[in-house]
């Protein structure tokens, strides 16, 4: 197969090793160390996607990272699929297998080109103006039409199965960009020994001169895509992308680097001409032109023409020249060309035509020829255009850099070195004097002019936004959608605001100018995931017991990061009647419950006490040793923060629990309290949540089955106490606490003996009929009985008194965190939400947690709701459905219907006292 | 991702903090004594400026401990970090 545009020598690829692939089904061959692009080109491939909007045939515009149109899907399989990937950016490997995307049926012939047609009635704005009503057939008409439509590529529908890795760097000097800037700030800096890393985005960069310094890292194909404060710097680095078989390699690297100091020096790109037809097939920019040839031998055209207001073009027709195509005609828009670029080209031959213009274009999938501003047709294959340079300054703009306005050479640079921070070569500003053009080519005579190619806006459309009464260029953006694209307007956003400014008759620099934002080019989210996916998204915690349950069947939960067994369902039973065997066998006979996930913390020190005090709204000063109480814990704003039980081990030592996930938090407020505000106390705070595995016994049984194993401690102990001894021959603190209002112990071993302890008194538990029970059966009893979990029945807006726990408040105390807070007008108004019990009507109906509570069955749209059910059981032991939830002065409503939102209608439930079972405690004593 | 340097460890990242809110709110040492203008005046009203700004933060994931740091909020340069009780620079 021949690759007829390929030249006989010359450029960087590997002519010995041909490499085969596909385009849209077809076979193609082209060469190791080529692109997609190239190696398209190669074989006088331009035609490489349709536009966004218009379905408009579009050809390459550029060698590089700003590519607007030829976005392509790269596809291994069903999972390893690629959508819009710039051309110019794939590295082509044996079998490479791209499509074209945003077309139907193919790329040559496709229906949705009708939009160009109608191009005149899509402007800006058209969506917004065109779907304004009816409001519902938005989605159900509009909406999907479009999307069809419009778009880019389409997702892999399978999961990625390829991995990413991620890795932590530190380093004196972080360039990015491995140009000739680049590669020479690494060589001034590199002798010092400093430890350097150079990146750059294509695969091979000039960093051969490099490779003697062992401090310098290099990294090929990794864009710096992110500038975040304090010199932190994300990198992509790819790593099979360019194979053609990756292994069980990681796919890409994500690169974290903090860096002492940061070089810039990430160039310039070029500017295309705004122009009629000026994004046919083969029409490109003339530096791109250049490095087709120059780095992969490859002409991009036979007969061509050059568009341009800047000398480098001149260089680039030279070049192809030389290598055989015929440069036909430069066209200038200045008046007078000068330069020695200008008279290389006079003494190759090619003719110069001085303040000319294209104004129009010919040809359907590939241009044909160009009509100049003076009426000549000129036949042509290819069309290079150069309007000039612009700083790439987006990871500058990034690092919030200011840019200031070059108004000779008409761009924005950046305005000096930051801390940390500098710009060198193009990316500074530090281009030759050559020219430029910004704006529309005067003398167009109609025909769609393209700004930004990948969002498909015309010169047009941004005028016709200032003429609508768009000002700034935030808004003008926004509504033309111009440089909102993935490219970022990175070859658009010069010219948009050029015509915007003209347009409004202002300077270019008053118009403003909109923010880069990260990343540079888009990043797979692969590449963030990293490893933190499947199982190792969130870390896992697991009592010490876990092994244990697994074995025992039981079904698992999410409480914070923490696996909690749910219930142990037997025998086929389902969830519910599980749950509904364990409370019933706890309340008969006994459970054993896991409960190590409870929160702990020891305070210690000679004024634990007073620290408590402070901390909590109960009184602790009077709390003897080997005593326990219920604590409960505000935020200064005077709402419920946690609870548990506190006890006192010695006159100095408290061993305080809280809830599972509220542990952290709790934790911190001691610390902030105690570090800043009460730094004279001498307390001591440590976690040791992890320490204790807690063990619950509860039920009738409960004393039986601890009774053998105990031998230093009375069981006789009284409720609320706690007993230091030995459980099971292991060193225990025993409580006796009851969360489910029967006879009650908890069991604190240390965590490394928990399955020992376990062992022993399961063995003695199966004796009794007793049973494994989980959180949901925890659950059950303790709403049965009215105790509150802090975060269901609480919401961080309910106080002690809302949930009638105002006992607990030591009112005699001069102060504790949230007092001040409690005497609010707020918190103390007669129509506060208060906690209740629900029984419904139905008594086999569970309302669902979080449904409204209002006083009528058919409360009007918008009408005021009473307050909302915080939990709901179906429960076993009462034979019917029990609720809790929060009513507008609920405890003076005794007996009142109310009705409970479900998603279809309402249903009726009376208000009762939120204790369901053995009101008056005596099952406590077992 | 801002690098912080905690007074007691050094420079880390930010990772490693919480941030705990506005820096030298001092709590009434009476809160009984104040009125509820006073109160709602300490516990809700917070400044939002532009520019030098007074917070705490907790190294969290380290020594636990609150600090105070005078951070410019346009450019995120901390500009110091000082122990809890140490007047601001
Ligand atoms: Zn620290």
């Amino acid at each position: 197969m021949t690759q007829p545009f390929r030249t006989e020598a010359g450029g960087q690829i590997d002519r010995s090793r041909p490499v085969r692939f596909s385009f849209d089904g077809r076979a193609y061959v082209g060469y190791a160390g080529d692109t997609l692009a190239s190696a398209l080109l190669a074989n006088g491939v331009h035609l490489m996607g349709r536009s966004y909007k218009y379905h408009r045939p579009r050809g390459v515009l550029s060698a590089g990272a700003e590519e607007p149109n030829a976005l392509v899907n790269v596809a291994r399989d069903a999972a390893r699929s690629a959508p819009n990937l710039r051309a110019t950016q794939v590295e082509l490997y044996e079998g490479l297998t791209a499509t074209s995307q945003n077309r139907f049926p193919s790329l040559g012939f496709d229906l949705g080109a009708i939009n160009d047609v109608c191009a005149p009635l899509l402007g800006a704005g058209f969506y917004y103006k065109t779907f304004m009503a009816p409001r519902g057939a938005w989605f159900k008409l509009y909406e999907p039409i479009i999307r069809h439509a419009a778009g880019l590529g389409r997702a892999p529908v399978a999961p990625d199965p390829d991995r990413y890795a991620n890795r932590y760097a530190h380093c004196d000097l972080l360039i990015a960009g491995g140009g000739p800037a680049g590669v020479q700030a690494a060589l001034e800096a590199a002798p010092s020994g400093q430890r350097i890393i150079i990146a750059d985005d294509n695969p091979g960069f000039d960093s051969a001169t490099l490779a003697g310094f062992a401090n310098v890292t290099c990294l090929p194909r990794t864009t710096v895509f992110g500038y975040f404060p304090h010199n932190f710097l994300g990198l992509a680095e790819r790593l099979t992308d360019h194979l053609a078989d990756p292994g069980d390699r990681a796919r890409e690297r994500l690169w974290q680097v903090r860096a002492k100091q940061v070089s810039l020096a990430t160039g310039a790109i070029e500017r295309p001409l705004v122009f009629a037809g000026n994004d046919r097939p083969g029409i490109m920019l003339a530096g791109a032109a250049r490095t087709y040839l120059d780095r992969y031998g490859v002409l991009v055209g036979k007969r061509v023409v050059v568009f341009t207001a800047c000398d480098t073009a001149y260089a680039a027709a030279v070049a192809l020249h030389r290598a055989g195509s015929q440069v036909v005609a430069i066209l200038d828009l200045r008046d007078s060309p000068g330069g020695p670029e200008v008279a290389a080209v006079r003494e190759a031959g090619i003719a110069v035509y001085p303040a000319s213009s294209i104004v129009g274009t010919q040809g359907r999938l590939r241009v044909r020829s160009v009509t100049t501003g003076a009426g000549l047709r000129i036949a042509c294959d290819a069309v290079l255009m150069s309007g000039g340079w612009t700083p790439s300054v987006h990871l500058y703009s990034q690092a919030r850099g200011k840019l200031v306005y070059d108004e000779e050479r008409q761009f924005f640079r950046p305005a000096g070195p930051l801390p940390g921070l500098r710009c060198v070569g193009a990316c500074n500003g530090d281009l030759p004097e050559s020219g430029g053009f910004l704006g529309v080519v005067p003398g167009q005579r109609g025909g769609p002019a393209f700004v930004d190619f990948q969002n498909d806006v015309k010169a047009s459309d941004i005028q016709g936004a200032v003429a609508e009464g768009f000002r700034s260029i935030e808004h003008v953006k926004r509504y033309t959608t111009t440089g909102m694209a993935t490219d970022q307007g990175k070859t658009s956003n010069m010219n948009a605001l050029a015509i915007a400014a003209q347009q409004l008759g202002q300077p270019l620099p008053s118009v403003g100018l909109t923010t880069f934002r990260m990343p540079y080019t888009p990043v797979t989210l692969g590449l963030f995931a990293g490893a933190a996916r499947g199982e190792l998204f969130d870390p896992v915690r697991q009592a010490p017991l876990h092994d244990w349950a697994q074995a025992a069947g039981a079904v698992f939960e999410d409480v914070g990061l923490w696996k909690r067994a749910r219930a142990f369902p037997r025998g086929g039973e389902d969830l519910h009647a599980a749950v509904a065997r364990e409370c019933r066998t706890v309340r008969e006979a006994a459970g054993l419950f896991d409960a190590s996930t409870l929160g702990k913390v020891e305070v210690v020190g000679p004024d634990a006490a007073e620290f408590l005090n402070r901390l909590y709204t109960n009184s602790w000063s009077k709390l003897a040793v080997g005593r326990c109480r219920y604590g409960l814990m505000l935020t200064e704003a005077g709402f419920v923060m946690d609870d548990g039980v506190v006890a006192r081990l010695t006159v100095d030592r408290f061993h305080v629990t809280t809830t599972t996930t509220g542990a952290p938090r709790v934790l911190a407020q001691m610390e902030d309290y105690l570090q800043t505000e009460f730094p004279e106390l001498k307390v001591w705070l440590t976690s040791t949540t992890e320490q204790w595995a807690v063990i619950a016994v509860q039920g009738p049984r409960a004393r039986a089955i601890l009774a053998p194993h105990v031998s230093d401690i009375d069981l006789a102990m009284p409720h609320m106490s706690v007993r230091e001894g030995r459980v099971a021959g292991v060193p225990a603190r025993l409580f006796r606490v009851s969360f489910t209002g029967e006879l009650g112990f908890e069991v604190n071993v240390p965590a490394g003996q928990a399955q020992r302890v376990w062992d022993v008194l399961w063995a003695e538990a199966v004796k009794h009929g007793a049973c494994a029970y989980g959180t949901e059966a925890m659950h059950v009893l303790r709403a049965e009985k009215g105790y509150i979990i802090v975060g269901q029945d609480t919401d961080g807006t309910v106080t002690p008194d809302d949930l009638g726990l105002g006992w607990a408040i030591g009112r005699s105390k001069p102060d504790f965190v949230g007092k001040r807070s409690l005497l609010r007008e707020d918190l103390i108004k007669a129509d506060r939400p208060q906690f209740v019990g629900l029984l419904t009507v139905d008594p086999v109906r569970v309302p669902e947690e979080g449904a409204q509570i209002v006083p009528v069955a058919a409360p009007a749209v918008g009408s005021h709701a009473l307050g909302h059910v915080t939990s709901a059981y179906s429960s076993a032991t009462l034979n019917r459905s029990i609720a809790l939830g929060l009513v507008e002065g609920g405890r003076g409503r005794m007996g009142e219907v109310v009705h409970l939102t479900t998603a279809s209608g309402t249903i009726p439930a009376v208000i009762a006292e939120p204790v369901f079972y053995d009101r008056e405690g005596g099952r406590l004593d077992g | 991702m801002l690098l912080i340097p905690c007074p007691w460890c050094g420079p880390r990242p930010e990772l490693e903090f919480r941030h705990a809110g506005q820096a030298h709110i001092a709590r009434p040492a009476d809160p009984s004594a104040t009125s509820d203008a006073e109160w709602t005046e300490f516990l809700f009203l917070r400044s939002n400026p532009k520019g030098r700004h007074a917070e705490r933060w907790r190294h969290a994931s380290g020594c636990n401990r609150f600090f105070n740091c005078v951070r410019d909020t346009v450019s995120d340069t901390i500009l110091a970090t000082y122990k809890p009780g140490e007047a601001a620079p």
